[in-house]
């Protein structure tokens, strides 16, 4: 079995997800990258599994996406209440925190 | 040589004694009582508190006096009984100490109650009854009762009448907790609470600043004396080993334990503390300006408390100083160099002086500065009979002032404005005021003679020449100015403008019961007339060194008595003489024509000591007046400089040191730690995609790191 | 009674935490309500006290009494001890004595911003934290107590305090903060050479299994979290402007206790645990301390403000008392421990007065005072025998704090330069005339003279029945403790000396 093919396209995948969290303004755009990054993970996790032979790789991404659904769920509801308050997804604007 | 088995003696004698004198303690209590009660409730009395100060010094007075002759009883047996005679009542106190031979110790009484502990060593509160301390008793509280009398007449129109002799009630009992304590702790304790009572009394007439000034002055003052004194008794509690009873420090000193040196340092501190409390020169600053206290005040002041206390301090702690200055050896010793300084100096001080309270309080200084030269010559008994004799009659002068003032000028004490004439309106006064002034000159027979007397003989035949010289100079000064003081204030014309007139009967009955002691005190100890009681009843015989005892010098007394009438008659000459009162031209004359011994002694001993900047600047006034420009601008210069510099150090010190640098470091050292977090806020951007960023950076960072150490 | 032995003294210390939450749970408006909790809590806190006081063996004074020893968080070996001996109950009955006598003060003169229901529980919460670091046997439960204080009389300087009193209640806060984090530093260097948090275990072992310079740098932790707390000699700073701002009651806990921490830190912990670690540093201690001495008294006379004069007199006052311990000698902490209380009551009694001056005049600027005497002859008095007590006259009880600390320094423990020490003491002795020289000073300018114009029509309340009640005490204690001194060094004599006497 080729593992390499596997984690250079997770890599990719993981490289494509951060450029979209750091660079992206529309935050759900930034949500689908995050999901990207977890989705390159998880492949990682799946490849390492079957050429282990371990199924617990196989476990923990069944978590993840779990996980994954949930923290989309939280994560779009931020978003939707940044957009009523600032009538823009734009997450530049977000800045009240700023020291 | 006197130091037998004390233990078994005082053991004995407590037996033996009748019950006040070994409870003794009840006198300072009542005079302490007597300032609570009047101060709680002296304004709803009908005497506005005054009875009940009166009744407490009255009482205390008799138990003084019952006191006073149970000790000479005492005495009298333990005397007696010597030879092994039967014994009788109060006679048993004494066991015959075969062998040692005739003289044995008679101890002081005493009581002693546990105080406090600290190391586990004990120390115990006590009282000491001895023919010292029955006298003290006797002088302090018959001075203060004549004082309680005539303050009603003095003050009874002032607004703090009830708080006055509440004052004093407390005046009198710290006094006497000085004069029965036993330890030196008691001792300080009486001594700071006397400091105080003086400030409450000085600055009686507190609405006016320079009498709060006065008062500030003389604590501060006497504080500053008692820097000395609080290491002379610590000095002192370790080198008698771990102890501040007096007995045992003087027992200690005297045979010398630990060393020489340790007891000179002990015996210099605690000199301290007696020149800033008895007014010797160079703290005697003080004392002039608490004239500015009522003249009652002044009386208890300079006769029986307060500036007496440092004498009495010294006859206490005799052994100390005997040791420490070696006063056996004669020569000199800063202890009579100190006094004799302080004679001359109060003496000349005393003849420019307009203000007839500072005369007094100037010939105070003096008369103390014998006393202290007496104690440094050896002469313990001179001393003492001297702080006796002086009692009466400084009390009777003071008083006789105030009588003055109070009837005779309308509260001035200025001679030359509001004085003169006066011997015509005031007899009594006037009469009892020139017996006191005779006392104090020390003309025969009067009370001052013989004690001056003693000092004097004491001083020649220990030793001390130099300090016999300087004794009779003093006088022959004393004897100038009080003529002129006398002839200023009661002869020549009235210049006051009010009606004198003789004072009441509560004035005047004290100066005549005073005048009668001012001139039968002297007898107590009058060495030709073969009386020595006073010696027998008063010199310690425990713990106390053997000090010389003068035999009578006829020709010292007559020219000394000489020196004294011849000093009289010439001022007198000049004075009465002389219709314009011209006191300092008076004094030009009298310096360079009467009398060219004393005036080298004087000029010699100002000149190489005090007035060398004087003589540089070709300054040629009067000697006393150059000497009062000496005390006003330099020693005192110096004391209020002190006063007025500290304060500007102070705010000195605070500004540019405290506010300045180490406050300030601490605010910057704020304000540094503020900056750093305004650099570091900046990376708060509050967006969250730079936090990802810097979060990736990190990572990126950390994986490098590892990857490269692998 | 078993029961009052093992329960004793925790109740001592939380009765005040239960009289905190019933003053929290009554509402707000009921002010009388409040006040009555609050001091009854307090009695009854001093009842408890009174029951410690008459049942504690004297004769036994140097052993720990009503111990408790609970586990408490086993996982750090810090156990629930509780214990009382000679040393700590003069200092644990003054704190109680406090309480009551500020909350009977504030009765009718609460400071703006008023709010009695805020005030009182954060005097109570002072309590707690007072009376549990006296008795606190254990380090971590001792530390605990140290800080609980310090949140108090934060928001008591930064709400109730004058114009200036955010300043001083951030500089309070980070002065105490700062000196506590290094002693947190020393107590857990403690527990990893000496494997143990509790003070009578350590302070049995002496020093022994620690080196000689790992003892002089903790003992250099411990020095500078109780110096700042005493405050000596640079680090006093906090103190005028915190007692300037405070109100009263403020000022009398922080002067007549909070001060005390520190020096009962020396005593109780630093000392005992580090000998040679104390040895080594006590020629320093002694020197801060004659400066403080000496340094205080000169600031003194440079103030223009009544409150700010007795702060800095408490610098000067707290260097006597660090002097006797700087001795290490048991003469020296008996005087210590007789210094403190004795500087409590008498510069309690100062702030008390000085509140009432500035309650009349609403000024403590001594420029426009005067006159006191005859405006209000009682409080004339009362300030005249608190600086009369303060200078330290004999007969009274500021004496006794004093001049055994001075004496002590004559001959300090073996190993100590008498030489160097003897210096010290002749420093110190000048120290008593600078201090009778501003306190005298600033009773002429406050009760000498005649009012000034501008209060010359003035209506001033001499001492009223709140303040009689509160000042009676303190004037009466510093009296008794004057007269008869043994009251103090019959109980901490034998403490001492089990613990010092070598």
């Amino acid at each position: 079995m080729i593992l390499n093919q596997f984690l250079i396209l997770a890599a990719v995948l993981f490289c494509i997800g951060i450029y979209g969290v750091l660079v992206r303004r529309n935050g759900v755009l930034v949500l689908m990258s995050i999901e990207l990054m977890l989705n390159a993970v998880n492949l990682n996790l799946i490849a390492f599994s079957a050429y282990l032979k371990d199924t617990s790789g196989q476990i923990f991404v069944l978590f993840v996406i779990t996980i994954a659904a949930a923290e989309v769920g939280v994560g779009l509801a931020i978003i939707l209440l940044l957009f009523r308050n600032f009538r823009s997804p734009d997450l530049d604007q977000a800045q009240q925190l700023k020291g | 040589m006197y130091r037998l088995a004390v233990e078994t003696t005082t053991a004995k004698a407590e037996i033996a004694a009748p019950w006040l004198i070994s409870h003794a303690w009840v006198i300072p209590l009542l005079m302490v009582l007597s300032f609570v009660t009047i101060l709680l409730f002296g304004k709803r009395m009908p005497k506005r508190g005054a009875e009940v100060g009166i009744t407490a010094v009255g009482a205390a007075f008799v138990m003084s006096c019952i006191t006073a002759f149970q000790w000479i009883q005492h005495v009298e047996d333990s005397l007696a009984g010597e030879g092994g005679s039967a014994l009788s009542g109060l006679g048993k106190s004494l066991v015959f100490h075969g062998g040692v031979g005739a003289e044995s110790g008679i101890a002081p009484i005493t009581q002693t109650w546990d105080w406090w502990s600290n190391g586990l060593i004990k120390f115990s509160a006590g009282i000491q009854i001895d023919g010292l301390a029955v006298m003290m008793l006797f002088v302090v509280t018959f001075i203060s009762l004549l004082v309680h009398v005539y303050s009603t007449a003095y003050m009874e129109h002032d607004t703090r009448y009830t708080y006055f002799y509440a004052a004093l009630s407390l005046f009198t009992g710290s006094m006497l907790v000085l004069v029965v304590a036993n330890n030196s702790l008691m001792l300080l304790t009486g001594w700071e609470l006397v400091g105080v009572c003086s400030f409450m009394l000085i600055g009686h007439w507190w609405e006016e600043k320079p009498n709060s000034n006065a008062a500030i002055k003389a604590f501060l003052t006497t504080r500053t004396g008692d820097i000395g004194l609080l290491l002379g008794v610590i000095v002192t509690f370790f080198a008698a080993g771990q102890t501040f009873n007096l007995t045992e420090i003087n027992e200690a000193a005297l045979a010398g334990r630990g060393g020489h040196t340790i007891w000179l340092v002990g015996a210099s501190l605690l000199l301290m503390g007696i020149i800033g409390k008895s007014g010797q020169f160079p703290l005697h600053t003080w004392l002039p300006d608490a004239m500015a206290g009522p003249t009652p005040v002044s009386a208890l002041i300079h006769a029986a408390t307060m500036v007496v206390a440092g004498v009495y301090l010294g006859a206490r702690l005799y052994g100390v100083f005997w040791q420490g200055f070696s006063i056996a050896d004669g020569g000199m010793n800063p202890m009579a160099i100190i006094g004799a300084i302080t004679i001359i100096v109060g003496a000349l001080l005393a003849f420019v002086q307009d203000d007839i309270k500072k005369v007094l309080a100037y010939s105070t200084i003096s008369q103390l500065g014998y006393m202290v030269m007496g104690l440094g010559v050896g002469a313990w008994v001179g001393a003492i009979f001297h702080l006796f004799t002086h009692a009466f009659f400084k009390a009777l002068l003071f008083l006789g002032a105030g009588s003055i003032s109070h009837s005779g000028s309308h509260h001035s004490f200025d001679m030359k404005k509001d004085m003169g004439g006066l011997r015509k309106f005031m007899p009594i006064t006037f009469v009892t005021f020139m017996i006191g002034s005779a006392a104090l000159a020390g003309i025969v027979p009067l009370a001052g003679f013989w004690s001056k007397d003693e000092i004097l003989a004491t001083a020649g035949q220990s030793g001390f020449h130099f300090f016999q010289i300087i004794g009779i100079a003093g006088a022959v000064l004393t004897a100038a100015y009080m003529t002129r003081c006398i002839y200023l204030t009661f002869f020549g014309e009235y210049r006051g403008h009010h009606h004198p007139h003789e004072s009441p009967k509560a004035i005047t009955v004290p100066l005549i019961i005073l005048a009668v002691f001012s001139t039968v005190a002297g007898l107590a100890n009058a060495a030709p007339l073969g009386v020595e009681k006073f010696a027998e009843y008063v010199e310690p015989r425990v713990a106390f060194p053997e000090v010389v005892v003068p035999q009578f010098e006829g020709i010292l007394a007559a020219v000394s008595v000489m020196a004294v009438l011849l000093s009289v008659g010439v001022c007198s000459y000049l004075w009465f003489r002389k219709d314009q009162l011209g006191p300092f031209k008076g004094l030009t004359q009298r310096n360079a024509a009467a009398r060219g011994g004393y005036t080298f002694l004087v000029n010699k001993y100002y000149l190489d000591v005090l007035y060398t900047d004087v003589v540089v600047g070709g300054i040629k006034g009067p000697l006393a007046r150059s000497a009062y420009w000496f005390n006003q601008n330099i020693l005192d210069g110096v004391v209020n400089g002190i006063g007025r510099g500290a304060p500007a150090f102070g705010r000195g010190l605070y500004k540019y040191v405290d506010q300045g640098t180490v406050d300030s470091a601490y605010n910057g050292l704020a304000k540094e730690t503020g900056a750093a977090g305004g650099l570091l806020r900046r990376l708060q951007s509050g967006q969250v995609q730079r936090y990802a960023l810097l979060i990736v950076i990190a990572i990126a960072i950390f994986s490098i790191a590892l990857i490269l150490a692998k | 009674m078993d029961w009052f032995d093992s329960w004793a003294l925790t109740l001592a210390v939380f009765l005040p935490a239960v009289g905190l939450v019933l003053v929290l749970a009554t509402p707000k408006a009921q002010e009388q309500t409040v006040k009555v909790i609050a001091l009854l809590t307090t009695i009854v806190t001093a009842a408890v006290g009174i029951g410690i006081l008459t049942k504690f063996n004297y004769n036994r004074s140097g052993s720990l009494q009503f111990v408790v020893n609970k586990s408490w968080i086993p996982v750090i070996d810090a156990r629930y001890h509780l214990g009382i001996d000679g040393i700590a109950l003069p200092m644990f009955a003054l704190s109680m004595l406090i309480t009551i006598l500020c909350i009977i003060y504030s009765w009718n003169h609460f400071p703006e911003p008023h709010n009695p229901k805020a005030f009182l529980a954060l005097i109570l919460l002072l309590e707690v934290g007072m009376n549990g670091t006296f008795v606190a046997q254990d380090l971590i439960l001792f530390f605990i107590f140290f800080e609980v204080v310090l949140l108090p009389m934060f928001f008591m300087i930064g709400v109730w305090g004058g114009p200036n009193r955010e300043y001083a209640s951030i500089k309070f806060f980070l002065f105490t903060l700062f000196g506590s984090a290094l002693m947190l530093l020393s107590f857990l260097a403690l527990y990893f050479k000496l494997g143990s948090f509790q003070i009578p275990e350590l302070a049995r072992l002496h020093g022994a299994g620690i080196a000689h310079g790992t003892q002089v740098l903790i003992f250099a932790g411990l020095f500078l979290g109780f110096a700042i707390k005493v405050p000596m000699f640079p680090f006093h700073t906090w103190l005028p402007d915190a007692h300037t701002e405070a109100p009263t009651v403020g000022s009398v806990i922080l002067a007549a206790v909070l001060l005390k921490l520190g020096t009962f830190g020396f005593i109780r912990i630093a000392l005992p645990i580090l000998p040679s670690g104390a040895q080594t540093w006590a020629p320093w201690i002694g020197l801060l301390a004659v400066i403080g001495i000496i340094y205080g008294a000169l600031a003194c006379l440079a103030q223009t403000d009544m409150k700010r004069v007795i702060a800095f007199s408490s610098v000067s006052h707290m260097g006597f008392v660090m002097l006797g311990i700087a001795t290490l000698t048991t003469f020296g902490i008996n005087a210590a421990i007789f210094g403190m209380v004795a500087h409590g009551l008498i510069t309690g009694l100062l702030f008390f007065v000085a509140g009432s001056v500035q309650h009349n005049y609403h000024t403590r600027e001594m420029s426009r005072l005067g006159g006191l005497l005859q405006q209000a002859p009682r409080m004339g008095w009362i300030l005249g025998f608190a600086v009369m007590a303060s200078l330290g006259l004999p007969g009274l009880a500021g004496f006794w704090g004093e001049f055994p600390a001075i004496l002590s320094a004559y001959s300090p423990a073996a190993g100590l330069s008498e030489g160097l020490f003897r210096g010290f003491m002749a420093v110190a002795a000048i120290g008593t005339v600078l201090s009778a020289g501003y306190l005298l000073w600033m009773y002429q300018r406050v009760a000498f003279g005649v009012p000034k114009d501008e209060f010359a029509e003035a209506h001033i309340h001499d001492v009223g029945p709140a303040e009689w009640m509160a000042w009676t005490p303190l004037i009466l204690l510093t009296l008794a403790l004057g007269i008869y001194p043994q009251i103090i060094f019959g109980v901490t004599d034998r403490a001492v000396t089990r613990i010092f006497g070598g």
